[in-house]
């Protein structure tokens, strides 16, 4: 079996916070307690819509002590493959769903003399919980947050209530931008600094840190991956000996799974690493999408990621 | 004998580079004895701006090349723990982005690199560079005591007395190597000391 | 009780011994004729009935007397158990873990009550009924790692993970093959392993933290490891090297049998759900050879994994002074025949010794 445990769960509640963002809440179908897990961890959603079965990452927000219910954010991506789509148009109070057990893929350096978390947007979602778990540990920690609207700002009032002195909020609407330079500059030795958001804001970190001497140990970020979308396409299985079709709105991941063959995964997010398949032949172009393969993996032509890569072009065959 | 090539060994010993300017917003330069021709070798006058130079000369002729580095801040002193308070005070003071540059013996540059690693640095940022004496500083498994300058294997240690013999097994916790019984297995039975890289 | 445990020793007079029972269910590391390093992973959830695999923690008769000599390691010198300042909340996770497998895996055993963060945990064995707030150390008599430890056998590594590594950031470890906790923690996973000859060269250990790096909650892994001891010493640290390491030189033709012990570890792996970090279990478990050798698959395959084994792993475990006499005993228990493939005795369908 492939992924991490599952556990069946019920909708307990569906909280839409604003135009993009919806809240759900789960908790365990048979009534008993949830795993603890830590700050930072995700879980995988499966919705099963008619055929297609998707699997989606979504961080916990929820308290990581609180054992009767686990909470995730999801923003409505009307351009994706649908799968946020689903969880607002179709997941209901009562539903019964699957998910799997936390992986934490992005978890505090619990040696850190200080926390610096910088959010974008829905990348609030894993500093909620994290922020509770310091907080039970009276842990030192400064929050900025920036999104595009007062309107948007999903938790902005939770934070700012609880947390008036750590938290800090920028609206781009009101052209305020974090001052990372001076932020980083003026952070005593032993601070790490978390960085979760769009592509752009995390690039945007990590290049100022480094311009400011920051050690690679102490800049974290998790990017949420969604697989794109993207020209149907065709790969042969080398090891199951099937030939099977990639729709425009499934992964590689998925068409593999779709085919009944077992494949490893567990973050479906580009990240974790376990998909990892090697090329067996090809004749075309990836489209590599993931954070795990360096940049001489990317242009060799032998490893690909299935979960968020794709393919253009006339031959692909898999050690799978 | 400045520069050494130290043989190839296990995954746990200290491999020293060559030092390099980095970007940061403050830099801190620790050294003993011939390390300071490694400071030499990478200060630029826009890092003395900015600089502590800590330096600890045992005997060595280097501190009016040092002094004329001009860096913001010069300290000599007789031994190594004569300078950690003034070292501790200065990580404790830092910011993030503070460059770490180490360079001498191994001794020297293993407890620097503790303190810094203690105050948040991680021990992959910062730079060492080995000069001078391949002395080691060597932890005694058994009685715990810690023999510097050691430079002959097996040795006698300082503490408990027993004979060691000398591993690459290196903690940087400790800024020791470590040394374990030789004669355990047959008491008395001492192989004549030689140097460690003989 | 289920379980009836020895009154025994582990050091002096070494009145350590194994019954019938611990014999057939002694754990046997070769599953086949030879023996190479490899990453020998699989899932750990549970295993043939009355098996070391079949509880997540195994208590077996030497479970009363381990954690005396245990106390008695500690007693002098407390540096065998040590957790770094950010390591507590692991420790509490380790707590957790183990209070409540045992509990659910032996409730004649052990009992934990709780409400809310008020807990109540009973050992019944070492006679021990305490209360306390979970997350508050101030309710313990020792740290949360160091509690529950000086009530579980086996040593206990804890890895924090970061930087695509582990890190061995606390411990307790007073049964170990050699290695010290005091000088090792704080090291990654390569760094600890950097004295183990041949298997970096191998790639052993890149494959092994790539598994145990995706180790996750809920699905815990486990593996054997083996290596020798004269006598059945549980203690055989570096810090006391001096001390024990001449015993290697009292073996004789006619003590061999009872004296030499196979030593294996029973090491797991679990996903500490709280802190991220990983913990790694390792159990000691001790059989002389001439226990062993009841066993006639395991009198033959012995015999061939010890004659067939690689000098530089030979010396690495610390027998190879000792491996001829070994080989003089083993030879006897060794007439040819093939064995059957597993690590299990197989004693109603292996032949007898032909003699």
């Amino acid at each position: 079996m492939s992924g991490a445990e599952k556990i069946a769960v019920t909708v307990t509640d569906v909280v839409p916070l604003n135009d993009l963002v919806t809240r759900f809440e789960f908790k365990r179908a048979d009534n008993g307690l949830l795993p603890t897990f830590s700050g930072g961890a995700h879980t995988v959603v499966e919705m099963r819509d008619g055929d297609i079965t998707r699997l989606n990452p979504y961080s916990l927000m929820s308290d990581p002590m609180d054992q009767s219910r686990y909470c995730i954010s999801v923003r409505r991506d009307d351009e994706g493959r649908g799968g946020s789509v689903f969880m607002h148009t179709r997941v209901k109070v009562g539903d019964e769903m699957v998910i799997s057990y936390p992986v934490n893929l992005f978890s505090l350096d619990l040696r850190a003399k200080k926390h610096l978390f910088l959010a974008g947007g829905i990348g609030i979602t894993p500093f909620l919980a994290q922020t509770k778990q310091l907080e039970r540990f009276n842990g030192n920690w400064e929050l900025h947050y920036a999104c595009r609207t007062e309107s948007l700002g999903s938790y902005v009032d939770e934070l700012t209530s609880h947390h008036p002195n750590e938290t800090h909020i920028y609206y781009d609407d009101k052209k305020q931008m974090i001052d990372l330079v001076n932020l980083l500059e003026g952070q005593p030795l032993g601070t790490h600094v978390y960085v979760c958001g769009p592509k752009g804001m995390i690039d945007w970190v990590r290049k100022t840190a480094t311009n400011e001497g920051w050690p690679r140990e102490a800049v974290h970020y998790e990017e949420f991956l969604a697989p794109q979308p993207g020209k149907p396409f065709e790969v042969k299985l080398a090891v199951s000996n099937k030939v099977i079709q990639v729709g425009e709105h499934e992964s590689l991941l998925e068409a593999i799974e779709r085919a009944g063959v077992d494949a490893p995964y567990l973050c479906r997010g580009g990240a974790c690493g376990q998909c990892e398949t090697n090329v067996i032949d090809y004749a075309g172009n990836f489209i590599h999408r993931d954070h795990w393969l360096d940049d001489d993996e990317h242009a060799g032509g032998q490893k690909i990621m299935p979960c968020v890569s794709r393919f253009e072009g006339k031959t692909l065959v898999l050690d799978r | 004998m400045s520069k050494f090539t130290f043989p190839e060994s296990i995954r746990s010993r200290p491999i020293y580079g060559t030092l390099e300017a980095r970007v940061g917003p403050a830099h801190l330069l620790v050294a003993d004895a011939h390390g300071a021709e490694a400071i030499l070798d990478v200060a630029t006058p826009q890092m003395m701006e900015k600089a502590h130079i800590i330096y600890i000369p045992k005997g060595e002729d280097y501190e009016d090349k040092l002094r004329a580095l001009k860096p913001a801040s010069f300290y000599s002193g007789p031994s190594y723990p004569a300078a950690e308070p003034r070292l501790r005070k200065a990580l404790a003071d830092a910011k993030m982005g503070l460059q770490v540059y180490l360079a001498g013996t191994e001794g020297l540059m293993g407890q620097a690199q503790n303190a810094a690693m203690a105050a948040g640095i991680p021990h992959t940022a910062i730079q060492t560079e080995h000069r001078g004496s391949i002395a080691r500083r060597m932890q005694c498994v058994h009685c715990k005591g810690i023999t510097e300058e050691v430079e002959t294997d097996p040795f006698v240690c300082s503490h408990c007395g027993l004979n060691l013999f000398v591993r690459d097994h290196y903690s940087r916790r400790l800024a020791a190597y470590q040394g374990v019984r030789v004669d355990a297995e047959d008491p008395g039975n001492v192989p004549t000391p030689k140097g460690i890289y003989e | 009780m289920t379980i009836q445990f020895n009154d025994e020793t582990f050091r002096d007079d070494y009145s350590f011994y194994n019954s019938e029972r611990a014999i057939k269910r002694f754990p046997f590391p070769f599953h086949e004729d030879s023996y190479m390093y490899s990453v020998n992973m699989e899932q750990h959830r549970g295993g043939p009935k009355d098996s070391v695999y079949e509880k997540r923690f195994d208590v077996d008769e030497h479970y009363v007397s381990e954690m005396r000599d245990r106390a008695m390691v500690l007693a002098d010198d407390p540096l065998r158990c040590q957790s770094l300042p950010h390591m507590t909340l692991a420790g509490w996770d380790l707590l957790e873990l183990i209070m409540v497998s045992k509990s659910e895996d032996y409730p004649d055993l052990f009992e934990l009550h709780r409400d809310g963060n008020k807990w109540r945990w009973i050992n019944k064995p070492l006679g021990i009924d305490d209360s306390f707030v979970f997350l508050d150390e101030a309710t313990l008599p020792y740290g949360p790692m160091e509690y529950i430890t000086r009530q579980a056998q086996g040593d206990f590594c804890v890895l924090d993970q970061r930087d695509d590594n582990l890190w061995m950031d606390a411990g307790m470890v007073t049964t170990q093959a050699d290695w010290s906790l005091d000088f090792d923690i704080g090291m990654n996973f390569f760094e600890w392993h950097a004295p183990v000859p041949l298997a970096h060269e191998k790639g052993i250990f890149v494959r092994a933290l790539k598994f145990l790096l995706n180790i996750q909650q809920g699905a815990p892994a486990r593996r054997l490891n083996w290596t020798m001891t004269v006598n059945p010493l549980l203690d055989t640290s570096p810090e006391n090297y001096h001390k024990w390491g001449i015993q290697k030189t009292t073996l004789t033709p006619e003590n061999i049998g009872a004296k030499q012990h196979l030593r294996v570890e029973l090491q797991t792996f679990f996903r500490l759900p709280r802190s991220n970090a990983l913990v790694f279990p390792i159990r000691c478990y001790l059989c002389s050879f001439q226990d062993l050798m009841t066993v006639p698959k395991w009198g033959r395959r012995l015999h061939r994994v010890v004659r067939d084994l690689p000098d530089e792993l030979a010396t690495y475990k610390g027998f190879i002074d000792n491996r001829p006499m070994m080989l003089d005993y083993l030879k006897n228990f060794d007439d040819g025949l093939p064995t059957s493939a597993g690590i299990w005795p197989d004693l109603e369908t292996e032949p007898a010794l032909e003699t």
